[in-house]
């Protein structure tokens, strides 16, 4: 698989630095934008790639937190609230820092446990580790409000069918819950796609770092910035548009049947 | 008291200045955003076209970029905006240096009325069509039925979702910090550069944003009481 990685780095360079010429012979050879569109552009690509894979790993950490915050039992209902709580309270620039930077008192005892080099040390796992921590806590609290918004009735016949324990979340609650949670979790993704945008502050060059590095070898303070934000919009409506389509996939069954469902669906989002 | 000076290595003065400043940022940004966002809703839901397409403009571009970009944009695009002015009218380079507190709680006022006006637009819409009709069967004027009528039962509607703008505005302060406004966050980074002990710190600080947080939750929880007062609970 590695080699066609590369290969795809390499033909993905080799298209964007013929944008790149083609943008600097348009606009000059010391237009900021055009002079530093693939930098820019690689940027980008850590924006989104730290996005999707703080999604993946946040999501999968989050159904079993949902699950412990819906749990009676204290033992597992309680760490999940702190969790939560504590994730959803306090600001992500904080925990980012507290990560990043706080990991530096306790370099010695993480040298020792192997965590040091290559984790702790690296301003990219700190940033990947805040941000899946952060989202997941976001996304919990997403899914257990509409696990909750799962009418009683249906998980009644599931039970009076015969299902039970894991049968019953994986046909009957789950599949319930995503649909109600959808909305809200198109939200979530995009603000922590934008959010990304904090991980330039530890040295991080994504776009927003690009961005700031170009403004201080060129000084094109406001090109630069306008530039960045138009790409943050444009990626915000993308990700906007493909949750509708997921969306209209996963309600196509209720074509037709009127509006009962959808207004069931819609009065759970916002429980 | 000996054992957080030792603690913090003589620094604990941070929190306190921070979490001040931090407090008056997000109290002088709230009304911003209330003001920005009643304008928005009520020029979303109006019938002249521009204003209707200018509010949508607003709401769409500050939700899809990101608060540090816009808060970059606005403090570092307007010092060398009024820079270049000046320059230009007077014909002499002068360093502008913008007031602080006054560009971030501006920046995050505009950002957040976006979000608020989302809020009260929903708000307004949720307002029954008979009372709004019944206000003008009485024969009061728009403005009148809307200061009588609307606006009590729209604080209702709209209050659990400005409860969720005042806890997302008071964490969004932090990022205030990369202008050098001292509140918490950038003081808590001078703490941590001074000493070495960043953890301690930040984990302190931390505690501080949750405190401001859990108080915040409870106040909310008492307005809404408060705003439903008349209603009855069916549940």
């Amino acid at each position: 698989m590695d080699w066609l990685w590369e290969l795809i780095g390499q033909q993905a360079q080799a298209g964007c630095m013929a944008v790149q010429g083609g943008f600097v012979g348009l606009m000059g050879e010391g237009d900021a934008i055009a002079g530093n569109f693939c930098r820019l552009m690689a940027g980008a690509w850590l924006t989104v790639k730290l996005t999707l894979i703080s999604l993946v790993i946040g999501f999968a950490l989050a159904v079993p937190v949902a699950l412990a915050r819906l749990s009676r039992n204290p033992l597992l209902n309680w760490p999940a609230v702190a969790y939560t709580f504590y994730f959803r309270g306090t600001p992500l620039l904080v925990q980012l820092f507290l990560l990043y930077y706080g990991s530096g008192q306790f370099s010695p005892e993480l040298r020792e446990l192997g965590l040091w080099r290559g984790m702790f040390r690296e301003a990219y796992f700190c940033a990947l580790l805040t941000l899946t921590l952060n989202t997941a806590a976001y996304t919990a609290e997403i899914l257990r409000g509409a696990m909750l918004g799962v009418p009683a009735g249906e998980v009644e016949a599931a039970r009076a069918y015969g299902m039970s324990g894991v049968k019953l979340y994986r046909r009957i609650v789950f599949p319930k819950a995503m649909r109600i949670a959808l909305p809200a979790y198109s939200n979530e993704t995009v603000f922590l796609f934008q959010s990304t945008s904090l991980v330039s502050l530890v040295t991080l060059l994504d776009l927003m770092g690009v961005a700031r590095d170009v403004i201080s070898s060129t000084f094109r303070t406001f090109e630069t910035l306008i530039f960045a934000g138009l790409v943050y919009l444009a990626i915000s409506f993308l990700i906007f548009s493909i949750f509708k389509r997921v969306e209209q996939h996963l309600m196509r069954h209720l074509k037709g049947a009127g509006g009962g469902e959808g207004q069931s669906a819609a009065g759970g989002t916002k429980a | 008291m000996e054992y957080t000076r030792e603690l913090f290595q003589g620094y604990q003065w941070v929190f306190w200045a921070g979490a001040e400043i931090t407090l008056l940022v997000g109290l002088a940004s709230l009304p911003i955003a209330l003001v920005l966002g009643l304008l928005g809703a009520w020029s979303k839901l109006c019938s002249i076209g521009p204003l209707r397409g200018l509010a949508v403009v607003y709401t769409t571009v500050v939700r899809g970029v990101p608060e540090l970009v816009l808060i970059l944009l606005f403090y570092y695009g307007l010092t060398i905006l009024l820079q270049d002015l000046i320059a230009f009218l007077a014909g002499s380079s002068e360093p502008v240096d913008l007031p602080r507190f006054l560009t971030g709680t501006m920046t995050l006022g505009l950002i957040y009325g976006a979000f608020a006006t989302e809020v009260f637009r929903g708000a307004y819409l949720a307002v029954s069509r008979g009372q709004i009709e019944a206000a003008s069967a009485f024969g009061m004027s728009p403005f009148l039925a809307f200061r009588r009528v609307i606006l009590p039962q729209m604080w209702r509607f709209a209050l659990p979702g400005l409860g969720n703008l005042w806890l997302v505005l008071i964490k969004a302060t932090a990022l205030v910090s990369v202008i050098q406004l001292p509140d918490l966050m950038y003081q808590t980074n001078v703490g941590r550069m001074a000493t070495r002990a960043p953890f301690t710190f930040y984990f302190t600080a931390s505690l501080i944003y949750l405190l401001i947080t859990a108080v915040s939750l409870i106040a909310i929880r008492y307005a809404e009481q408060w705003a439903s007062r008349g209603v009855v609970r069916k549940i």
